[in-house]
């Protein structure tokens, strides 16, 4: 990860819409390196929306029209030259439902690397290591070492979406994009991962959108409160949560609506 | 007098007896037609029927005076090299068909095509057989120099355009089947569309796949009226794919309305038809329980 950049996420006059429906709204945002940025905001308001502009899988439905700008690590991911492999490559994602692929966990973990590599470049060592480091990383390593060959899709929730993070390090992203990775967990599970996502703070930069104005506090470093596919209020965590700026933010946060 | 809500019970009763015979029925016409052609082939199977000659002899003399002889090997080997032939052309196609309406067409496009397809598979086979006559067999004199385009090559091709439809219309619903959670995995992991294909699809619907494939090897095994017509009608194993050949379903068409009711020739044609219908039965049999066993899968996540 490069030093000198202050962000690595800056949008301008972002809109987004769904055919006649505008889901974001001159969206202008800097989302600071190495940190974790929580997206929070009651339910429609362009969340997700706006995390999937990131790494631009919004575009697989057709109907789909953003104007704007987006920098990812000072790239305009609009410009023609730049690689759609690439920039999902540099920007993982993490989705609400985990969603490990029906094969083996070794698989799944190496699947990043086989794609983005000439099978002939793939050394079995090199692939064991990869392997090892990143359920090392997400702390599966010691419960799964036996079970390489499991199917993924047979694990716990809590192992699939550990699983699931696992699987966008051997690429070496510099962002993880993470939506509601929790929604789907109970308590003790939720608690995992959010220790998992401390751990990582200062190697990636985070951005995760979430319900639980609680996780929002604990894990996050900056929060966003979005509304109606507006950005209402973006600061520090401890500042949202002690005095918010807007009305709006206040009283979302003490859960007046959402 | 009959209240308004008795009518209702008795209408109900009626309708769903109705419907209950119309499935009951349709088993027993299976069963009815199974039992048919094998009383009729019976009296051969348990008495003459050798079954050694039968699968390994080329020799099909059944109006032979002096010397009738019922060996199918070559008819068997016609069936089967019209079959590879139409497989090999239809499963590429079919699959590669399937996965381009599933994956890489919307809207318009998408529908259209997938009507063609239901459309190339109303088209009855007499007419199949037909082109495979007066479309075909010049083209294929005049593509190879050869004397008669009545050949394996041109029952292979029609019966390809047959098992495609088939092919197309169950792998597109295995296609659809897979979880678009696994299609989201792998876009946000930068794959590229031909890597989703051979890396996510091809794997998660492989089961849907194999059915389809199955499905299209049955529906070529049993076809008949098509390579009737097209194949140029010779007992024996082919060389190459521009002999002539004749297969176990044009035997039986071409030749029972020609057998004494009860003879032996008669009777063996039954044999075949059993034969046959073990072979359709199996083949479905074995592509009904892999799609079963996709029930299960994903039942069980
Ligand atoms: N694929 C889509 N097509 C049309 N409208 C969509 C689509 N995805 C989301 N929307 C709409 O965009 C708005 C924002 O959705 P979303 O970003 O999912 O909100 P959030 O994640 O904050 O709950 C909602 O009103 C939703 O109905
Ligand atoms: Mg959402």
């Amino acid at each position: 990860m490069s030093e000198e950049q202050e962000y690595s996420i800056e949008t301008k006059d972002l809109c987004l819409y769904y055919g006649d429906f505008q889901a974001l709204n001159n969206v202008t945002v800097n989302i600071s390196n190495g940190k974790i940025t929580g997206l929070i905001g009651p339910s429609g308001c362009g969340k997700t929306t706006l995390l999937r502009c990131f790494n631009r899988v919004n575009e697989r439905y057709g109907n789909v029209t953003t104007t704007g700008e987006i920098r990812i690590l000072s790239k305009n991911i609009y410009d023609n030259d730049v690689s759609l492999i690439n920039l999902r490559k540099s920007v993982g994602m993490v989705f609400q439902r985990p969603n490990p692929l029906p094969i083996s966990v070794y698989e799944n973990v190496v699947f990043g690397l086989r794609i983005h590599s000439k099978r002939k470049e793939l050394k079995k060592a090199q692939l064991d290591d990869a392997v090892e480091k990143a359920l090392r990383e997400v702390y599966l390593w010691d419960d799964l070492k036996d079970q390489l060959q499991t199917k993924g899709t047979h694990l716990q929730l809590e192992q699939q979406q550990k699983l699931c993070i696992a699987r966008l390090l051997p690429l070496k992203p510099e962002i993880i994009l993470m939506d509601e990775p929790c929604s789907a967990l109970d308590t003790e599970a939720t608690q995992a991962v959010e220790e998992l996502m401390y751990s990582l703070t200062g190697k990636y930069t985070i951005v995760i959108v979430t319900h639980n104005m609680a996780q929002a506090r604990r894990v996050s470093d900056e929060c966003i409160f979005m509304l109606l596919g507006e950005l209402v209020e973006h600061t520090r965590t401890e500042d949202m949560f002690l005095n918010p700026k807007h009305k709006k933010t206040e009283d979302y946060i003490e859960g007046r609506y959402g | 007098m009959i209240t308004r809500k008795q009518w209702t019970t008795i209408s109900e009763f009626l309708i769903e007896t109705t419907i209950r015979i119309c499935g009951i029925s349709a088993i027993i016409f299976v069963f009815g037609i199974f039992f048919f052609v094998f009383r009729e082939g019976a009296g051969f199977l348990f008495s003459k029927w050798e079954p050694l000659k039968f699968f390994f002899s080329t020799e099909w003399y059944p109006t032979s005076v002096s010397n009738k002889r019922y060996g199918i090997l070559a008819i068997i080997a016609g069936t089967a090299s019209v079959t590879v032939i139409a497989m090999t052309i239809a499963v590429p196609f079919g699959l590669g068909a399937a996965i381009f309406i599933s994956e890489f067409c919307t809207g318009k496009l998408k529908e259209f095509l997938k009507i063609l397809i239901e459309f190339l598979a109303a088209i009855p086979s007499v007419v199949w057989g037909f082109i495979g006559l007066m479309v075909m067999n010049p083209l294929i004199i005049d593509l190879f120099r050869v004397p008669i385009g009545l050949t394996a090559l041109n029952g292979g091709i029609i019966l390809s355009l047959m098992a495609i439809p088939i092919i197309v219309s169950i792998s597109e619903d295995a296609l659809k089947a897979v979880p678009d959670s696994y299609r989201e995995a792998a876009i946000a992991l930068g794959i590229t569309k031909w890597q989703m294909v051979y890396r996510v699809l091809m794997p998660a619907a492989k089961n849907g796949l194999l059915a389809a494939v199955l499905l299209g090897v049955g529906r070529a095994v049993g076809e008949t009226m098509a390579v009737l017509l097209a194949t140029g009608h010779a007992v024996q194993i082919p060389g190459s794919p521009l002999d002539s050949v004749r297969t176990l379903t044009a035997t039986i068409a071409a030749e029972l309305g020609e057998a004494p009711v009860g003879s032996d020739h008669y009777q063996v044609l039954f044999v075949i038809g059993i034969f046959l219908f073990t072979i359709t039965f199996v083949i479905n049999l074995t592509a009904y329980l892999i799609v079963k066993g996709i029930r299960v899968q994903h039942g069980e996540s």
